[in-house]
């Protein structure tokens, strides 16, 4: 296959689905999925697995992450900057368009009391999603994982520590406990 | 320099957040409410609102919304940029380790002990937004509260746990009782 063709092709595959997938990175990492394994058979699924794993172990938003992968794996550090440009262009347009009119449209009766209302909604939706992970948590049976999870709500919510401290804390708290099992494990 | 304000801000939000979606959310607080006051906690909660029901991850729509609102489209790009490349430079160096040496070991023991600390953090961003929504950023008293949202809120959390209801269908209808609680005490 050409490449010019390739990458034409993963530059719209990649803005369409950025632009009508609602519901976050993990949606769009399987709408992904089924375009380019399932449909196109660009990629081998096991590898398509791999290739999710990476994207969700980095930081950053999945979706980007996704297409960085992707796109990598199809055209090299080319197909990567295609795919991360039409996965950040309609987000880009449709907030540089919000923005625009959201100061004039805050002080409106209705728009103000629809989004007033919406903020109780965005809390509930904030406080299932957490509902869902610290079950998650709690369901490892690591008593560890519990007390790292206590111990920084505690500190990003009463204790207003910078989390990005709290990040760093954590995961060097990890690679001890990763060491400390390897050396275990030599030892048995 | 501005420019270089927002690109340094949200390298940082896209640097340590871990695991999608909302982890970005507690970092883009710290960042911009907290440390730099370029949003109030009222237009934060709105920019969340707002990301829900548009397409595009959090973090991206973040820096497009600040940026604009702090230097233009200029700073929406630059801060765009920003939160984005350390994704593009850590998930290609691991992309590159992962397919020499199949052996995530490390990586993984890192994510088991931060996924718990993701959790509590977007559970405490989640407790601003809430208390955003309930005192609007005012005084936090009996007299004060807005129950007509606690209702609004409790009613939105038992439609999201006991049904499958589409989360974006459940903000709307957040929107339109409140509107109507609004108009009927107008």
């Amino acid at each position: 296959m050409k490449k010019h063709i390739v990458l034409r092709k993963l530059f719209f595959s990649t803005l369409y689905l950025s632009a009508f997938t609602f519901g976050g990175g993990y949606v769009i990492v399987t709408l992904m999925k089924k375009k380019f394994v399932d449909k196109l058979h660009w990629i081998e699924e096991d590898e398509m697995l791999d290739l999710v794993a990476i994207a969700q172990s980095s930081p950053g938003a999945i979706a980007v992450n996704g297409a960085i992968v992707v796109g990598y794996k199809l055209a090299g550090i080319l197909g990567a900057l295609v795919a991360i440009l039409a996965t950040i262009l309609p987000p880009f347009a449709i907030i540089s368009l919000i923005s625009v009119f959201y100061d004039a449209f805050r002080e409106n009766f209705v728009v103000a009391a629809l989004l007033e209302g919406m903020q109780a909604g965005v809390g509930a939706v904030i406080a299932s999603v957490v509902f869902d992970m610290g079950a998650g948590v709690v369901r490892e049976k690591s008593a560890a994982s519990d007390v790292i999870m206590a111990l920084a709500f505690v500190a990003a919510c009463f204790l207003d520590v910078n989390v990005v401290y709290i990040v760093l804390v954590c995961a060097a708290v990890g690679v001890v406990r990763t060491l400390w099992h390897k050396r275990k494990g030599r030892a048995q | 320099m501005i420019y270089w304000q927002l690109f340094w801000s949200f390298l940082q939000i896209g640097l340590f957040s871990f695991g999608g979606g909302y982890a970005a959310m507690p970092l883009i607080e710290e960042q911009i409410v907290s440390q730099h006051g370029w949003l109030t906690m009222q237009a934060f909660t709105d920019l969340i609102t707002i990301s829900q029901m548009t397409p595009g991850p959090i973090a991206v729509n973040a820096a497009t919304f600040v940026g604009i609102k702090i230097a233009g489209v200029p700073g929406a790009i630059v801060a765009t940029f920003g939160c984005i490349l350390p994704s593009c430079v850590l998930v290609l160096v691991l992309a590159k380790l992962y397919f020499k040496f199949r052996n995530m070991q490390m990586l993984q023991g890192v994510l088991g002990s931060l996924r718990p600390a993701v959790v509590a953090m977007i559970a405490s961003a989640g407790v601003s937004v809430l208390v955003t929504a309930f005192w609007g950023g005012g005084e936090i008293t009996l007299a004060a509260t807005g129950w007509a949202l606690v209702v609004i809120f409790a009613v939105c959390f038992l439609l999201l746990r006991k049904t499958k209801l589409n989360p974006v269908l459940v903000m709307v209808l957040a929107g339109v009782l409140n509107l109507g609680v609004k108009l009927a005490l107008r």
